[in-house]
Formats: C-alpha cells, structure tokens, sequence
C-alpha cells in the first residue's frame, strides 16, 4: 500500500504541528541572520493550509497537496511562501491522478519538488538555504529503493545541522556574509520539520513503500 | 513590547482601513485584498505598483496618487505579499498600457512578484519590472543576492510616476526608472532595534552606547556594530560610504533624501542635515532638493538613511513635476 490522501493529510497535520510548536524557535533562528519573521509566517501558512484543507474532500493526494500548495503561496509570503509552495505545487503535478503514491512515485515527486524550488530561488546547494535539505534528501531516495523512515529522518536532519557551518550566499543571511556561519539556516530547519512528519506518518500509520 | 494595536495579527488589515478612510480623496482601498490604489485614474497610463512589506509607513501606500504609484500591495510586516496579492495590485493598476512593477531587490518581493507576473501574463496584461538596489551597505556580487533596496526606492516610485503621467509607453517608463536606479545610492544606520508586532519583542539587542551601521529596514544586522558616534561623524561615514561607490562625483547636481527609520525626530535629521549638505558642498556638488522626513521607515526603528540621486535634465524634470500622495507632494 502506497501513500494515500489520508496519509497526505497527516503528513500536513504533523508538520503543522511541529511549524506551531517551534514558530518561536524558528522566529529566533532568523533574527539571528534575517528578519526575524520566518516562524510568524510558516506558522501562518500552515494554520491556512489546515483550515483550508479540513473544508474538503480530495480524491487523490495530487489535490489534496494542490490546495496545500496554493495556501502556502499565497498566505506565507516572503520568500518562504513562493519555495514550500512551489515545493508542494510540483509534488502534486507529479502524482497528479494517482490514488496512491508508491516508492518510485514519491522519489519522483521530490525531484520535481527540488527542481521546482531550484528554479524559484536560483539558488545552489552548499548556498546556506534549505536546498542543503532537499538535496541530499532527494540523493537518498534516488539511492534507496524502499522508504526507511529512521534513516530518512536523520538524512535531513544532518543536512539541516550542516547548514551551520555553511555560509550563506542566497537570501537575506548572504548580507552576513562570514559572519552568517555558526546560524543554523530556518528554512532547512523548517524543511526539516516536513521532512519528519512524512516519516513518522510512514511510521505510524504503517506504509510500506 | 507595548504598542497602539489591537490584534498583532491584524495590524496590516486595521491599517489600511485607517488609512483608506483617513485619505479617501487619493486613495481607496481594494476589498477583500492588500492593495490600496489610487482614486483619480488616467486611462491610457501606464500603471506603477509597488509594495512588499509592511512595517515601512509610508512607504508604501503613502506613494500612491498622482504623479506616483497607482497601487500598493501591503504585505504582512515586513514580509513580501503573496503573487495573488500582487496580481490584484497588477489588477488595480491596469488601464490597458501595461503595469511596471518597481521591486525592492529582496529575495521574497522578487520571487513574489515575479510569480505575480507570470499570472498576469496569464491574464494578458503586459507587465514588466524594475529591481531597486540602492543600499551600498552590502556587497554588490554575481554570487550573492545583491544589494538590498532601500529608500532610494521612493525617488525610483517619484521618476517612473512621473514618466508614466506623460503618457509614455512601458518601455519609456521602465528606462526612465531605470535610470533612476542606476543613479541613486543610499545607507543607513541604527540606534535601536524595532518589535515585529507577531513576533513580540526586538530583533535584535543593541546598548545603550552602541550603534549599527548598514542594517537593513528589517532590522536584519547590519555590516558593523560600533560604540555611538556624533551626527557629523554619523553623516560623514554613510556620505562617503555612498561617494565611494562612484556613481556620484564633484560638479554633479544631486537630489538628498535624510530618511527617518521611524522614532528619529526631524530635529536630528535636519541636524544630520546640515553636516550633508556641508560635506556635498566643499566635494563640489550641488544639491538640486533636499527631502527631509520619513519615508521608508523601519516600524519604530531610530537612526536614518542617506539617500543621493545624481540628476541629469530628465530626472530634473520628472523629480520636479507634480506629485499627489499622502506623503509626497510636489
């Protein structure tokens, strides 16, 4: 059984979770090398893209992750709103029709997604922005053929703890300069964020992909 | 944090109806979205919008009416709208010339904007863009994101309104700010932080001794921290910052903006001021107008910014002609 739109639902209810939880946390992170509002608006987006979502029925995951997408867009704002939405946006044209998401599907998904947010943000990896998530993300399903919930959790993870020592050259946090370095990234942080709750929806709920 | 609102959430939405209501001969505000526009409308014009953040009173709103923008988009503070807001502001603005849309060069206004273009495009409205990047507090480099824009940004609504009045076609108005963006520099300074109302307390600490220069209008640090200076040596330091990018040079003939970040009282400003004006005039130049006040503010920031706009007969012309808005009349 692949992943379904229930599944997708939860994934977005857990990462709404975790983005409420933290929205202080990643608030601070940002003022450390930013504006300091990161928390407000993923917190604000996400809240939208919970309520917009709980009003309807989906058929697929595709729609679902199209709704998801379209409030992060419009209600984040920033720089965050255009690249999570994009992200989500190109994961629902990817599996747009299909019931269920097996392991090769969502390994495609998150390549469009990482393209999606690539062309969106002109950024690179290694740029200090949460490309250094999706990437080494997207190498590990490439080089996997089944979802390890375990391990694709700590692959972000680390890829979020790396962006630390990174410094940044795209977003507000390149003005830093040197002075960027030792600031862990809030965007790969929230990425991060996401990235867990799929796992542990995986977990939970007992996918095998 | 202790400040006049009601629900933080809610402030961008209670400000625009203030304002609306406070102004309603310029401008009205468009229901259901973040766009103020403006209440005369030429068809035919070229439209100008701009906005992105709130946080910058009266930038942005406080522009639009004649001679400037036709529309703002106010989003949530300091914090780009998104591209649906900005479409409706694309919206408000069109009259059938096409729409420029003036962008401060941040990496969220730019990414919002752009996506706001490709839906109008969608929507067969022409629209082109401009990118302000003024502040020469932060590196200008193919490998970052470039330099930030500031309140340069007002002189760039002041030329492309004006240029659009004379019922020149897109590509006239987009040369014309263009112009203006490669002419104008500005860098600021801090005296204290501001409070994001979401957020709830300052962004960042500062003592009571200490200032930051080159801080962005975010609050987001700036290049160099350092113990507190007089206002001339204050107005030497950004002056010659700005002088030493090159744009501007002895016999120029140059328009000032002493841009307040919003807690600095006129008093200072003048008396920053009066060290400006002293230092163009022994360096040669000529200062053509000088605009004194707030105009892109930082919420409750203290300290200021320099801006200079080199001038040729064009910008002369179009800085001189007739401006009607909140905050900027001529």
């Amino acid at each position: 059984m692949g992943l379904t739109t229930e599944h997708i639902q939860l994934w977005l209810q857990k990462t709404n979770e975790k983005i409420q939880e933290n929205k202080t946390y990643l608030t601070e992170l940002d003022q450390a090398i930013g504006d300091g509002d990161h928390g407000i608006n993923m917190s604000r987006g996400f809240e939208e893209a919970i309520k917009k979502t709980a009003d309807s029925d989906y058929e697929s995951p595709g729609d679902l992750l199209k709704d998801w997408a379209m409030t992060l867009i419009s209600k984040v704002g920033g720089a965050s709103g255009p690249l999570f939405g994009t992200a989500i946006l190109k994961m629902s044209m990817s599996v747009k029709g299909k019931a269920e998401v097996n392991y090769a599907e969502l390994t495609t998904a998150f390549e469009e997604a990482l393209a999606g947010i690539l062309q969106r943000g002109h950024a690179a990896e290694n740029q200090k922005t949460l490309v250094d998530v999706w990437s080494p993300v997207v190498r590990f399903l490439q080089e996997n053929t089944a979802f390890d919930p375990a391990a694709f959790s700590n692959q972000a993870k680390e890829a979020m703890e790396q962006t630390k020592d990174m410094q940044a050259e795209k977003g507000r946090a390149a003005y830093l300069k040197e002075r960027s370095i030792g600031h862990l990234d809030p965007g790969s942080v929230s990425s991060f964020y996401l990235l867990q709750s799929l796992s542990e929806v995986i977990e939970k709920e007992g996918v095998t992909l | 944090m202790k400040k006049l609102i009601n629900d933080p959430n809610n402030v961008v939405e209670e400000m625009m109806k203030g304002m609306a209501a406070a102004h309603h001969d310029v401008l009205k505000h468009v229901p259901d979205t973040a766009v103020l526009t403006r209440v005369e409308r030429t068809a035919g014009k070229v439209g100008i919008v701009s906005g992105g953040g709130s946080g910058h009173e009266p930038a942005h709103a406080g522009f639009v009416g004649k001679g400037m923008l036709d529309a703002a988009v106010c989003g949530p503070v300091f914090t780009s709208p998104g591209p649906d807001q900005v479409l409706e502001g694309i919206k408000a603005a069109d009259s059938g010339a096409g729409v420029l849309l003036v962008i401060k060069n941040y990496s969220g206004d730019v990414m919002n904007f752009e996506m706001a273009m490709e839906l109008a495009e969608m929507e067969t409205i022409t629209v082109d863009k401009v990118i302000v990047n003024d502040d020469v507090a932060v590196e200008d480099s193919t490998y970052t994101t470039g330099r930030r824009g500031i309140a340069g940004t007002v002189f760039v609504h002041k030329i492309a309104g004006a240029k659009a009045e004379t019922g020149a076609s897109l590509a006239e108005v987009k040369a014309s700010a263009e112009k203006a963006i490669r002419n104008v520099r500005s860098m600021g300074m801090a005296l204290s932080a501001c409070t994001i109302p979401a957020a709830g307390k300052p962004g960042f600490e500062m003592a009571e001794n200490e200032m930051e220069i080159g801080m962005g209008i975010h609050g987001e640090p700036g290049i160099e921290r350092t113990l507190l200076k007089t206002a001339d040596e204050i107005a030497e330091e950004l002056l010659l910052k700005i002088l030493q990018d090159g744009v501007h040079k002895s016999g120029d003939e140059v328009a000032v903006m002493i841009n307040g970040l919003g807690s600095t009282p006129l008093m200072e400003l003048y008396i920053l001021n009066g060290k400006v004006s002293e230092i163009l005039a022994e360096k040669g130049f000529t200062v053509y107008k000088t605009f004194v006040g707030e105009y892109m503010t930082a919420i409750e920031m203290a300290g200021c910014s320099i801006t200079l706009l080199k001038l040729d007969d064009e910008l002369k012309e179009l800085l001189d002609a007739p401006a009607h808005t909140t905050a900027f009349r001529m």
